[in-house]
């Protein structure tokens, strides 16, 4: 079959001649403007996923648990009371390179409606970020606008917005990472998906007025950038979050209603995407008439109204009887809703304008037709770790580390987000996770993100096991037990080989971590062309995660409590210093082998954790993580107000592995004395190794003879400002 | 105590405040629609925290002429008492029941920590059950905070023992370093003359239960319910 179609057509759209063929095969014929727009947005990278799709199916997305796995706008999973726990992660990095604010904000917004859209209210924000080094203009611009962003749209909302992380490498300076996780709660008779399965019923579309912002937001997401993409900031959208508030309590009453089959809310490639999911999921078709969806200009055709990727928008689907009571409900509320269609029997996706059919698509060519993409993968060669001079002066690098920009205190941000809004948070932000309590339970749901690109860098397949590895960690140090995982995988360009490699590595590392802890990857999303004129990020999984602890009273602290606790170290101490912190500062290059996890090893540690904060034996938890023993010793340190006196600490590594290198599977705790014969056993039963640090107490943070810092140096330290 | 907390459609602190005083407390509650026009019946009435229609202009600029404020300030007017949280504050000042205004906060950022506060003074219907000179921990959440009044309206509200809260050191000292966003005098809390209402930027709803860090906002609620119990309404 000819081509009939000029390359830069394509280009505008980001397809392939082969991808183009297809769609000439799905039609029986060559599609018109609109249609391969359409096609366009839909086969793109971020809705189709079509470099990834063929890795993803190795990840687990069973469990006992899971009410919902991937393919809906968020997953969900059983927590007891007949409560589900709602939950996705999802980049915005390309918008926020353009506009850090706007970006940012609509990060968030677009993934509050993920959330909201399954009937579930939204309880908590995380946000994974990471930026190139602060001392460069644009670098500070595009932190201070993203948080900027972050904390407009939560605050005005009134969603906590309760963890994250914040790294910073040269790495990230031309592509910011902005990854946004929503966590919401739904009774399980409630939860509900976006799937319209009847024909005959109506399409409403509510919120915000249709406008020209955005207008192929989804395929910008799935090109490279260079130096002229500053043009593309039309394709960047604004946010109103007080907007998206009366969107969320209409869509939760809506949700009470008889008769509304589906709530899908509006996101990449707008109402293209949104329509043509609800229809599919359903095996259903849908009619539109872009005549009847209200505009914030005149002039806009038919093409601009599918592809517009205007906010706070949401599709809601009903049986015709239920229309009267949906708009009593968008009355209270003061909301705008155009009937814009109707669901079919066709199977098809009919675009009408003006009374003329401008588009008519088969929504299973549409929706699952794309072209999988399978491009070479090459493999970085690995080169041993550097060798470094022994660490003359210990004191002197603690207070250093501390006081770099991925160690220090992240206040300063957190400060910024409503972290504390609907009177849930009992564990904020600043620690090894956030700790929620569900509302009229005496239940905890604990929060976090992580990953740690340096390791990921030096070893795709190691590294994401470890970020899974220490975000089960996190929570297990709150007393929760993981249940749940959520990932967004930003990585660069994949038509490069190493690229794809790294890729490939990192999902098989994401599935053997998940299959070893028996968890369930329920949503996620995948970020690919984060390069700038061919420079490509470091590859950052982010692992997203949700802890259950079933009594808060029982729920472990990070910080010392009490003088005279005894401190330990669980877990074993090895010769692991390439991709350290340490290493970074003293300007060492990223090579070598990074920490590797021993799933043997963490379930053990995990189990131990579990059954000794069940038993109310710890009376603190901290995860040894960036940094090493001795920051985590510090910030335990620092969060509780008391110091610790250690008499030095022996191990079979080097005294650098011993305070600053990163092996994983590590936690620090302290124990009253009088309960330490009863840690000793139950880590004797568990097979985990503890190894006694010292005694909390006094006004320094003492390591034998090498450390001696009061609190209060340690804190100016660990204070400096961004 | 009759409560009534008021719901713009930006409000966010309306099932905080319901939460605190009908499960902490145990007194009924109702949400008052802001297109309501009476709220007649009730004995405290909540202008709780949020961003009342957005507030993408200054804060509460919009809220004062919704038609639940009319009969806020003849609820006021008449003695009901009347308690604005944050943008509740705001909201009061806006409509005048309060005098001063809430500037951006100096360091031009929103805010969101704990903070303690001095109880300046015991006559207020928010403040009887504590003590001059009490220290209160309760968390602030805002952008625009920074107290502001021209100095004849300082000099007034001080005068007539109208500061109600100043924002202080763990160890009741008002000093700069405690001030978390530039308002004259640390002032975080102030009442009309007649005591009966008071508006305050930090947020007692969020310091009403151990669990979350704080129970010290109890007093205010507390305080409500015993001025009531002292004045026959």
């Amino acid at each position: 079959m000819a081509v009939a179609i000029k390359p830069e057509q394509l280009r505008a759209v980001a397809l392939n001649a082969q991808e183009y063929r297809a769609i000439v095969q799905a039609l029986g014929r060559d599609p018109n403007d609109l249609e391969l727009g359409i096609f366009g947005a839909l086969w793109s990278e971020h809705c189709a996923y079509k470099t990834s799709k063929a890795l993803l199916r190795q990840l687990p997305t069973e469990g006992p648990n899971v009410l919902q796995g991937p393919g809906e706008n968020a997953g969900a999973v059983d927590i007891g009371d007949g409560l589900a726990v709602v939950f996705k992660i999802e980049s915005h990095n390309h918008p926020s390179a353009i506009e850090p604010y706007q970006g940012a904000a609509t990060g968030v917004g677009g993934i509050l409606r993920d959330v909201f859209a399954m009937g579930a209210r939204p309880i908590a924000i995380l946000d994974a970020l990471r930026f190139g080094p602060l001392d460069s203009g644009r670098g500070r611009h595009l932190f201070q606008g993203v948080v900027a962003g972050i904390g407009g749209y939560g605050n005005c909302f009134g969603c906590p917005t309760v963890g994250g992380e914040v790294y910073f490498d040269e790495g990230y300076a031309d592509n910011p990472i902005v990854n946004a996780m929503c966590v919401g709660l739904v009774r399980h008779e409630r939860l509900r998906r976006a799937s319209a399965d009847r024909a005959g019923d109506v399409v409403l579309l509510v919120g915000a007025d249709t406008g020209r912002d955005g207008i192929h937001g989804a395929t910008f997401a799935s090109v490279e950038m260079d130096e002229r993409s500053g043009e593309r900031r039309p394709a960047v959208q604004v946010g109103n979050p007080f907007l998206e508030k009366l969107l969320c309590e209409a869509c939760l009453q809506l949700n009470d209603l008889d008769g509304v089959t589906a709530i899908q809310d509006l996101g990449a490639a707008g109402l293209t995407s949104a329509a043509g999911e609800l229809a599919h999921r359903g095996r259903r078709g849908i009619d539109i008439d872009v005549d009847r969806v209200s505009r914030r200009e005149i002039g806009m055709s038919a093409y601009h109204v599918m592809l517009s990727e205007s906010q706070e928008r949401m599709l809601v689907v009903l049986r015709p009887d239920a229309e009267a009571s949906a708009r009593e409900v968008f009355d209270h509320f003061e909301l705008h809703a155009d009937r814009i269609g109707t669901i079919t029997g066709t199977g098809r996706m009919r675009v009408r304008e003006h009374g003329m059919v401008v588009a008519d698509l088969p929504l299973k060519a549409l929706i699952d037709g794309v072209p999988l993409r399978s491009p070479a993968a090459a493999f970085a060669e690995k080169r041993p770790a550097p060798v470094m001079p022994m660490v003359e002066e210990p004191e002197a690098i603690l207070l250093d580390l501390i006081g770099s920009p991925n160690l220090r205190s992240r206040r300063p941000i957190y400060r910024t987000y409503d972290h504390q809004v609907q009177d849930n948070t009992v564990i904020g932000p600043g620690f090894d996770a956030a700790l929620l309590r569900v509302p009229a339970t005496n239940k905890g749901l604990a929060l976090t993100t992580d990953g740690n690109s340096r390791y990921v860098a030096l070893d795709p397949y190691e590294g994401t096991r470890a970020a899974v590895a220490e975000a089960a960690r996190n929570l297990v140090c709150t007393g929760a037990r993981p249940i749940a995982v959520t990932n967004c995988l930003n990585f660069g360009n994949p038509e490069r080989p190493l690229i794809f490699g790294q890729l490939q590595e990192s999902v098989r590392g994401l599935a053997d971590a998940c299959r070893a802890l028996e968890l369930p990857i329920v949503s996620g999303n995948v970020s690919l062309y984060n390069e700038t004129s061919e420079r490509n990020i470091p590859p950052t999984p982010v692992i997203g995660m949700v802890g259950l602890l079933d009594d808060l009273s029982l729920r472990c602290p990070a910080g010392f409590r009490d003088d005279g606790d005894i401190v330990f170290l669980l877990g074993e101490t090895r010769e692991e210093l390439a991709g350290s912190e340490y290493l970074r500062l003293l300007g060492a290059p990223l090579e070598g082998r990074p920490p590797i996890v021993s799933f043997e090893a963490e379930r053990r540690l995990q189990a131990a954790m579990l059954d000794s904060i069940g038993r109310g034996v710890l009376r603190c938890a901290h995860d040894v993580s960036d940094g090493g023993l001795l920051i985590a010793l510090s910030e335990s340190a620092l969060y509780g107000g008391r110091g610790l006196r250690c008499p030095g600490i022996a191990g079979p590594v080097s005294r650098e592995a011993a305070y600053f290198g990163e092996s994983q599977g590590r936690i620090v705790v302290s124990v009253a004395p009088r309960r330490v014969p009863e840690l000793q056993k139950l880590m004797a039963k568990h097979h985990v190794p503890l190894q006694a640090i010292g005694v909390v107490g006094g006004e320094d943070l003492q390591i034998g003879s090498d450390i001696r810092i009061s609190l209060e140096t340690l804190r100016q330290a660990w204070e400096t400002p961004f | 105590m009759k409560t009534g907390v008021v719901v713009f459609p930006g409000t966010w602190s309306d099932r905080d405040c319901a939460h605190a005083v009908l499960d902490v407390l145990q007194e009924p509650v109702r949400y008052i629609d802001h297109r309501e026009q009476s709220v007649d019946g009730l004995e405290l009435v909540i202008l709780p925290g949020g961003f009342s229609y957005g507030d993408y202009l200054r804060c509460g600029a919009i809220a004062r002429f919704a038609p639940v404020m009319a009969a806020v300030a003849d609820f006021a007017n008449r003695g009901g008492l009347v308690l604005g949280i944050c943008n509740g504050f705001q909201i009061l000042q806006e409509a005048r029941l309060l005098p001063g205004a809430l500037l951006r906060n100096a360091s031009c950022e929103f805010r969101c920590e704990w903070v303690h506060l001095r109880v300046e003074q015991s006559n207020s219907a928010f403040t009887l059950d504590s003590r001059p000179g009490q220290v209160l921990r309760i968390p602030i959440s805002h952008g625009e905070g920074n107290y502001f009044a021209d100095a004849e309206t300082l000099d007034a509200i001080e005068r007539n023992g109208q500061v109600v809260f100043r924002y202080c050191g763990p160890d009741g000292r008002v000093t700069a370093d405690a001030n978390p966003n530039g308002s004259l005098h640390n002032i975080a809390g102030i009442a009309n003359a007649r005591g009966n209402v008071v508006g305050m930027m930090p947020h007692p709803e969020r310091a009403c239960e151990p669990l979350l860090g704080s129970d010290d906002g109890l007093a205010i609620f507390r305080s409500a319910i015993h001025a009531l119990a002292r004045v026959p309404a």
